[in-house]
């Protein structure tokens, strides 16, 4: 007799058989189907899943469903009332939305439950408890202060009654009517009430399930594959090896190195090459099949780090060798440069792998269609590179396959790559039922491409006086077993390896090296998170050295308008470097007149307080000489709301706020008016990548030019229809004026089809051109920058680091979305923070040893710092309403800004992150 | 690959220890379950046939003083712990290593029996339980036994417990009386594994200014959790001064054999930094027996 489990949720009550293994969130969300209860790491460190069980926050994950027997359980969907079928939200959902909390939104059920948990406990908490209470509950976008801030207006209602308080944002000095002004997400309520469907949310009739059996050694020849066990378990439906791929072989965004599996005979390069793929009618079995795959292997000597990779007599992993790219950039004449200088000081530096860890792990979900394509739904960066990796990999025609782009939960650059998109299109077409495949967090961890570690020399000369005449540099990058974005990635940290400065002598060299590791590829900063750590630790080395105030050394060089670049660009406008530099230091002046000289604590002697200063630059958009362009199409409608498409992706950046935002204030209708289509290849038009930090100027331009267009065109429409000049007719409030005639967008919409014209616009939007490294001009076609500050407290008995405030003043152009920006900046401080301090991506002779999320820690809200977001606008002519990027440049500069305020703390000089407690205490007794 | 098969909820122990001896396949007590359901979902702890609940078993289920002696059942769950006044008055090195274990919805769960019996040799619950010099209470088929709680632990991740067929019930702590104090205090290291790098969990029992007995605990100093004997007999009827802790630091560094952990925390740096973490420690628990004598 099969038991049953009673259980009541969000008031309801339910009566299930009980099924073995089961945990509550998969009772949760595959059987009752509340799929706001998000599986993040399946391993009880993410909070995501955190439901309340009889009045108290548990991990769903980890909860036997079992156990929830006559217990009473509350979602995040049961957080809202119902009144006569109008929701309204609880004061803690708004407060999340109002305040910019929500970002991505996939940890957000998680936040707002164990929020909602500590209000019922505790009506008034404190910042402290606060902190506490959300200890294990990760948000990666970073947007700790926001949730905060939101948790604490929502108790303040909830005690007092009062209209929920407003969240303190500041505004664009620049402005219009809808940009530049604070405004909520357009997805804000989806997220927070758990309406809001990500990939894994999906379910279809028939769908199986899938795994990649992963050769789980770091080098060698495959010699053979038996499948024949896992082929006869009963429940798999389709085993796929090599031999099955009937396009080409490989995929890759820029070279096509990575094979989407290792045949017999073939190379593996690393623990996550794919040796054959299942599909089954559940999880469990698959992975069970995947289990009774045996593969045979000739292992092969271990390529650990670039430098390895560039020595003489090691194995060589592809066709070309080991070096993917020596990347080189010349200025001046560094013999002349150094002959000048009156002191030259020479460091090497050691940056780890970091991994994304965005709190939703990869998933793609793949459906054949009855009219032979494929659909494939996946949260991706790049939805079009998507289709033609997939269609290439099948032997397909491209349009025969249709990314259908999901909510992400989170990328950071790390959902560029392929990850399941083609092997779940490949198990969907050889079953033809729908193939759900997705990554748990320890495969994501393991495939998934990494940021480089990389070693960097920098020598640097300089004058006297501070001017510096000369830097030279040599990098090698890691990119680990496939090119990804690698030769891209180590190209930005070359060109910006000499900092955000006017120096005459410039020469860096980059040897971007294959190895046994995972692949490196794009990740938030793009390499110039790693070479600013050096360039900025190297600048205050001098500093000290010279006796020089650090912030006076980096205002004496900084780059401004007129100064030629080291890739020999002449900066003709937007360079704000100097005033977020002056901004930083009044605002650390306000507490601290003295801020780099080391504080003791009076009453705790052994802890010691310092500040530490950095600056950074980031170029916005592709470069290099290729071709920067966004598409974007707007339509309106019978009833007057406009749709804005673009393949464009939003991971939680706030993308679709921004072209939301433009469109409203192009068309003069309410933002309520206008709904977005982002990452769909056959609804909207190529966005291209969702990277380098150029979506609010490629796609924000795109759309804006798009609006335009067709404000044009219904200009001229009205102008015919009332025998006037275009130019005389009114956009106001939602409606079109002419000559004392007023139409509403709606009635515009429907005459415009009945005069057989379609009210509708497409524009393609191209930056301008850039020039290829090596060839002088314009390499890029704008750049943000960024300067911050950090206060740091030193444990000298244990060599323990705490961040205890951030500054963080960034040249954006112009703040289109300040709400979205806040939420970036503070999120970018918290990333940077990260990999100066807890992040480490473990690899041991290939193998992954941080292979869990309890291995690898990225920041949780009691680190937070009390971060100081300062915007400064300094408009480049072409962007829209002169915004540049600032996805990267807000997380570049952390990492040395906390290094260098532990230099002047304790005296102890990181070179290699993250920071190790244990070698601060090391040098700080060796010093004594 | 399920887990489990089957999943038993008993409600008192007998019927516990019954469905674990009848149970078809392999059958293991399941406390919270954070730390066994990971084990098993990772490869680290074979997979049951029948998981035995223990979290709906009224009788270890609650905190109370029993023959003037405190009980924590084993199946409590740490944030209750943390939460009850029994604790907080006589036993608040386990109250404070409880606020460290994991995060608030973990510690929903989390249970000091699980914790236990994972025989983990520096788990925070168990340090300070051996500065407390708790007794474990473990039911059998026959009935029930009280144990030292030292004798649990026969070496990292081993437990003396026979989960096929035993189970810990709960623990005893006898109560704090005038003058009796505890602590618990640990280091971090924020990079990689998340487990504390050292903890360490002291007892005092002072009279005016004399040292009239004192346990210390300390983790990881061993294969199993480890109790500095020699600095405890050098302190006990000491009269208490800096120099004389000094002395019992050294003491203690003779003793404890500390290890290099990869990735976590070299032997040097654990021999370095327990230094002042001991001292903290003592001190706190020091001036809290002082407060308590008053």
């Amino acid at each position: 007799m099969t038991k049953e489990i009673t259980l009541t949720v969000n008031n309801k009550t339910y009566t299930l058989p009980e099924k073995p293994g089961e945990t509550l969130s998969t009772l949760l969300r595959q059987r009752l189907h509340l799929t706001g209860t998000k599986i993040g790491c399946d391993e009880a460190e993410c909070g995501a899943c955190t439901v309340l069980v009889d009045g108290k926050p548990m991990m769903s994950c980890i909860y036997p469903a079992a156990r929830a027997n006559g217990k009473s359980i509350v979602t995040i969907e049961g957080l809202a009332e119902h009144v006569h079928q109008i929701m309204k939200l609880h004061p803690l959902q708004e407060a999340f939305v109002e305040h910019g909390a929500v970002q991505c939104g996939f940890c957000i059920p998680g936040q707002i439950m164990t929020a909602f948990a500590l209000l019922k406990r505790n009506p008034d908490p404190t910042q402290e408890e606060v902190h506490e209470a959300l200890k294990d509950t990760l948000c990666r976008c970073g947007g700790y202060p926001m949730i905060e801030k939101a948790i604490l207006a929502a108790a303040h209602t909830l005690r007092t009654g009062d209209p929920l308080p407003k969240p303190e944002v500041f505004e664009s000095i620049h402005q219009q009517d809808v940009v530049g002004r604070t405004k909520t997400r357009p997805d804000g309520i989806d997220k927070v009430t758990g309406k809001a469907i990500f990939t894994d949310d999906l379910m279809f009739e028939g769908m199986l399930y899938a795994k990649a059996k992963r050769a789980m050694v770091p080098h060698a020849i495959l010699k053979s594959l038996d499948i024949s066990k896992a082929k006869a378990l009963q429940g798999v439906k389709s085993i796929l090896t090599a031999d099955e791929i009937k396009g080409e072989k490989t995929h890759g965004l820029v070279i096509y190195d990575w094979p989407a599996i290792i045949g017999v005979g073939e190379r593996v390069r690393y623990v996550g090459d794919t040796v054959a793929i299942i599909a089954a009618e559940t999880q469990e079995i698959a992975e069970q099949a995947a289990s009774l795959i045996k593969a045979d292997y000739e292992l092969l000597p271990v390529i650990s780090n670039p430098v390895q990779a560039y020595q003489e007599g090691q194995p060589q992993l592809h066709e070309n060798g080991n070096l993917l790219k020596h990347i080189k950039v010349r200025k001046g004449d560094m013999d002349t440069g150094f002959a000048e200088a009156d002191v030259v000081l020479e460091h090497t530096f050691h940056t780890q792998t970091t991994d994304h860890a965005f709190i939703e792990p990869e998933c793609s979900v793949a459906v054949p269609t009855t009219d032979g394509r494929m659909e494939i739904y996946v949260g991706s960066q790049i939805p079009y590179q998507d289709r033609s990796q997939v269609a290439r990999v099948m032997g397909w025609d491209e349009d025969r396959v249709r990314i259908v782009g999901q909510m992400m939960g989170g990328g950071f650059g790390g959902k560029e790559d392929i990850t399941g998109q083609i092997h779940a299109a490949m198990l969907a077409d050889a079953t033809q039922r729908p193939v759900k495949l997705l990554f748990d967090r320890h495969e994501s961890l393991l495939v998934h491409p990494k940021r480089h570690a990389t070693q960097i020399r920098v020598k640097i000369g300089a004058k006297k006086d501070g001017h510096i005449i000369a830097i030279e540099t040599e990098l090698f990058g890691d990119t680990g077993a496939y090119a990804s974005l690698g030769e891209k990635v180590m190209t930005r940290a070359t060109t910006h390896s000499a900092g955000p400065y006017d120096v005459d002598h410039v020469k860096a060299d980059c040897y971007a090296m294959y190895t046994n590791n995972p692949p490196a590829g794009a990740f938030r900063g793009f390499g110039v998170t790693q070479s600013a750590f050096a360039i900025e630790t190297t600048i205050d080395m001098l500093a000290d050295k010279l006796s020089i105030d650090p912030i006076t050394l980096r205002r004496m060089n900084a780059l401004h308008v007129g100064s030629i670049t080291n890739t020999g660009q002449e900066l003709d406008e937007s360079v704000g470097l100097t005033e977020c530099i002056d901004r930083v230091e009044e605002e650390i002046r306000k507490t601290d007149q003295i801020p780099f000289k080391p504080v003791v604590d009076p009453q705790n002697p052994h802890l010691v307080r310092s500040w530490g200063f950095a600056a950074a630059y980031k170029n916005t958009g592709l470069g290099g000489g290729a071709p920067d362009i966004s598409n974007a199409e707007l339509e309106l409608f019978d009833d007057g709301t406009f749709e804005v498409r673009s393949s464009s992706a939003e991971m939680g950046q706030g993308l679709v706020s921004v072209m939301q935002m433009i469109v409203s204030e192009e068309m003069e209708v309410s933002p309520d008016n206008v709904r977005v289509l982002v990452m769909d290849t056959d609804l909207t038009p190529n966005g291209g990548p969702t990277t380098a930090s150029r979506q609010t100027y490629i796609t924000g331009n795109a759309s804006r030019y798009a609006a335009k267009t067709l404000r044009n065109a219904i200009a001229a429409f009205t102008a015919e229809k009332y025998d006037i000049k275009p130019d005389q007719i009114l956009f106001k409030g939602g409606s079109v004026r002419a000559n004392g005639h007023q139409m509403s967008y709606g009635e515009i919409a429907q005459e415009m089809k009945e005069m057989g014209q379609y009210p509708k616009a497409m524009y393609k939007y191209e930056a301008p051109k850039t020039q290829p490294l090596g060839t002088g001009g314009d390499m890029h076609f704008a750049y943000s920058y960024g300067v911050q500050a950090a206060q740091v407290e030193v444990n000298k008995k244990t060599g323990e680091v705490k961040v205890l405030k951030v500054i963080s003043a960034n040249d954006v152009g112009m703040a289109v979305n300040p709400l979205g920006l806040q939420g970036q900046v503070e999120g970018g401080v918290m990333m940077g923070l990260g990999h100066c301090l807890t992040e480490e991506f473990i690899v041991n002779e290939g193998q992954v040893v941080t292979d869990y999320l309890a291995r690898y820690r990225i920041p949780g809200i009691k680190l937070t710092p009390e971060i100081t977001a300062i915007i400064v606008e300094h408009p480049t002519a072409e962007g829209p309403y002169g915004a540049k990027g600032v996805g990267e440049i807000c997380s570049i500069p952390t990492t040395p800004a906390i290094t260098n305020a532990i230099y002047n703390a304790v005296g102890v000089r990181i070179d290699k992150t993250p920071v190790d407690q244990e070698v601060v205490l090391k040098t700080l007794r060796e010093k004594v | 690959m399920n887990l489990w098969q089957e999943f038993r909820r008993p409600t008192s122990i007998s019927e516990a220890i019954e469905d674990l001896i009848k149970a078809p396949g392999p059958a293991i007590p399941l406390a919270g379950g954070t730390d066994l359901l990971l084990d098993m979902k990772q490869g680290r702890h074979s997979l049951a046939h029948t998981l035995v609940d223990l979290t709906g078993i009224s009788e270890m289920n609650v905190i109370e003083i029993r023959q003037g002696v405190l009980f924590i059942g084993a199946a409590v769950p740490v944030s209750r712990i943390i939460d009850n006044d029994l604790v907080n008055n006589n036993a608040r090195a386990l109250v404070e290593a409880c606020s460290l274990i994991a995060g608030p919805q973990v510690r929903n769960t989390a249970t000091l029996g699980g914790n236990v019996a994972h025989a983990l040799p520096a788990a925070d619950g168990t340090i300070a339980l051996v500065a407390l010099n708790a007794q474990a209470e473990v039911a059998y088929s026959e009935g029930t036994k009280r144990l030292p709680f030292l004798t649990l632990f026969q070496g990292p991740g081993k437990s003396a417990i026979d989960k096929s067929c035993e189970l810990i019930t709960g623990f005893y702590i006898e109560r704090a009386l005038r003058g009796q104090a505890s602590c618990f205090k640990r280091i971090m290291r924020p990079q990689g594994v998340a487990l504390p790098i050292l903890n360490c969990s002291v007892w005092v029992y002072r009279e005016g200014d004399r040292v009239k007995d004192t346990r210390i605990a300390v983790g990881p100093g061993g294969p199993t959790p480890f109790r500095a004997t020699e600095t405890e007999s050098f302190l006990r009827n000491q009269a208490f001064s800096d120099a004389v802790l000094t002395q019992a630091i050294d003491k203690l560094l003779s003793q404890a054999k500390f290890r290099t952990s990869p990735r976590r925390a070299s032997a040097d740096y654990r021999q370095y930094i327990v230094r002042d973490l001991f001292r903290d420690t003592f001190m706190t628990t020091w001036e809290r027996a002082g407060e308590s004598a008053k």
